[in-house]
């Protein structure tokens, strides 16, 4: 009898055992099939030359030498990324940083500021591009007539090779509430009590910007510091359909790149090795920013220990 | 002094966020005359509404929006369902390796797109999946990362006393899950099914590289193939642009309240 109630407690304590896994199981199904196998899959292919249809080939690190060493446009491509990058990483955070202390100051209305910043991160990257494309619309634009009313000849936005970057760093940085959001929320998480005290000393505001509220801050700079560099290494949609890579590839960004040699040129193993490119430079820059981020990163509730042993 | 600064920054800024919205409308309903007219028109004599049943007849916009509907709703059904399974699971049980498995689950929101985009091609066009919605609905049954984590941290919040009471009284892990915190999940739920709502309808990369017959686009599809056949023909094109705007504009309109709470509630708690 006591095999029986032995087994039924085995039994029992398997089944508790078992739950926790079961009720995660629906993410580990799908890091396995959608995230862990697409990327061990594009590694391996990354290694062939592997066109969609036809036969494939096992070419050893032959992708990697010929995109490094013979293709003009991997490395065009990519200075255009991180020209893109340069502008829109600190303007989207600066900018970013500028709506959100405004908007923690007390003014009337601050929610309907607020949703207005929000808006266009509401709505589709089609629709944005539509609605910009109209807007530098070269002889119809409403950016051309406004600076005409200044006085100032605009160019033709989207046609000529010296503005058609700019251009876009623009249109991307109107979908910028995201970030707005995320440091608003820092900044209402900073203790009032700070301020104050530094206020009764004596110091102008904008030192209390600038010594209490970046450091405190700072974790969530960081965050967004990150988020926009693989969103400006990410960046497609926009530029796929204001510029299409042009005018004389001035707005050819890496992401582009590697669309075209998979979906265009139909060589699957050249793209999943740009692929990994990106994703390696996207890596070793946001590990060079969280290790930088010791030194300028603040984090309540950890004593700076003297010196800078780690440094 | 500083106050008249803040308003003036804050009224000068609210126009340039509202003013591209603002003209790509007065665009959508312009009467051809008025639409090429200089210097421009601000505020349109002549409103002409019927542009948008016009833009609506141009391509099978039906035919897209049915598509687009089907996504949205199956993706978002879900996305709910399998988000809030993982999220329990991770909030309320201690198990081997939980710690690992969500630091991995944080790890996966960092990897590009862009690396994943042609193996799960090849992966789906193995399935025969090309051509169809599943690519666009059947991952989202999968659990996403950032809603795991979104919904865990607002399940750490409850009080596991109630997980207790309701063990007292026989409830097993399924029932306490799905009669007790899911209901008491609703906000968060609002939450995730705004964000994921708003991704699947926006989506086009993936309906592009996923969807090559016109019978199965999806309307952000339709409007960037608007580009190509009637680059011309503005009216029609800010038409469309206004109604594929309007569903997440109202969505979010509703969800505000959970969104700026929810934004607030993932970092604090954090």
């Amino acid at each position: 009898m006591s095999g029986v109630y032995d087994r039924q407690y085995q039994r029992q304590k398997f089944v508790e055992k078992l739950t926790p896994y079961l009720f995660i199981s629906p993410w580990i199904l799908g890091f396995f099939f959608f995230t862990l196998g697409p990327l061990v899959f594009s590694f391996v292919m990354s290694f062939y030359d592997w066109p969609v249809v036809g036969d494939r080939e096992f070419i050893g690190t032959q992708n990697y030498e010929v995109m490094l060493t013979q293709d003009p446009l991997f490395w065009d491509s990519l200075w255009v990324t991180i020209k893109f990058g340069l502008f829109f990483v600190p303007f989207n955070i600066v900018l970013g940083l500028l709506l959100a202390v405004l908007l923690n100051q007390k003014v009337i209305g601050s929610g309907i500021f607020r949703t207005i910043f929000y808006l266009p991160s509401v709505i589709s990257g089609v629709a944005l591009v539509t609605i910009w494309a109209w807007i530098y619309s070269h002889e119809y634009g409403i950016l051309n007539f406004l600076l005409g009313l200044a006085g100032i000849q605009g160019p033709n936005w989207l046609g000529d090779p010296n503005w058609a970057l700019l251009a876009i760093v623009v249109a991307s940085l109107w979908g910028l509430g995201g970030t707005m959001l995320i440091l608003l929320t820092g900044l209402q998480s900073i203790p009032k009590e700070l301020y104050e005290a530094a206020k009764m000393s004596g110091v102008p505001g904008w030192a209390r910007l600038i010594f209490i509220t970046i450091p405190m801050l700072s974790p969530m700079l960081l965050f967004t510091f990150i988020t926009s560099i693989i969103a400006a290494f990410q960046q497609l949609t926009i530029a796929l359909l204001l510029t299409g890579g042009g005018p004389l590839e001035s707005t050819y960004f890496f992401a582009m790149y590697i669309y075209d040699n998979a979906f265009k040129h139909f060589e699957m193993g050249y793209a999943a090795a740009n692929s990994w490119v990106m994703f390696l430079i996207i890596l070793a820059l946001s590990m060079m920013v969280m290790k930088s981020s010791s030194a300028w990163v603040y984090y309540e509730g950890e004593m700076k220990k003297g010196g800078n042993k780690d440094a | 002094m500083l106050r008249a600064f803040t308003y003036g920054a804050l009224i000068f800024l609210s126009a340039m966020f509202i003013l591209p919205f603002y003209w790509t409308f007065i665009t959508a309903v312009k009467s051809v005359s008025e639409l090429y007219q200089y210097p421009p028109v601000f505020w349109p004599s002549d409103v002409q509404w019927e542009n948008f049943i016009t833009a609506w007849f141009k391509q099978p916009f039906d035919v897209y929006f049915k598509n687009s509907a089907i996504v949205v709703v199956m993706s978002t059904i879900g996305q709910l369902f399998s988000s809030s399974l993982v999220a329990y699971g991770f909030a309320r049980f201690h198990f081997k390796g939980r710690d690992v498995i969500f630091i991995i689950l944080l790890a996966t929101m960092m990897i590009p797109w862009d690396v994943k985009m042609i193996p799960l091609y090849m992966e789906f066009n193995m399935l025969g999946w090309i051509n169809t919605l599943k690519p666009l609905i059947v991952p989202a049954y999968f659990a996403e990362a950032f809603f795991v984590f979104l919904l865990r941290q607002y399940i750490m919040t409850v009080p596991i006393e109630i997980d207790e009471a309701a063990r007292m009284d026989g409830a097993n892990s399924w029932q306490i899950y799905w009669r007790i915190h899911l209901p008491l999940m609703m906000p968060a739920l609002v939450l995730v099914g705004t964000f994921h709502f708003m991704n699947a309808w926006n989506d086009y990369l993936g309906p592009l590289i996923f969807l090559n017959d016109q019978s199965k686009y999806t309307l952000t599809l339709g409007l960037s193939m608007f580009k190509g056949l009637h680059e011309t023909d503005i009216t029609s094109i800010a038409a469309i642009t206004v109604l594929l705007c309007i569903p997440p504009l109202i969505l979010f309109f509703f969800a505000q309240r959970y969104i700026m709470d929810g934004a607030i509630g993932s970092s604090v708690k954090g």
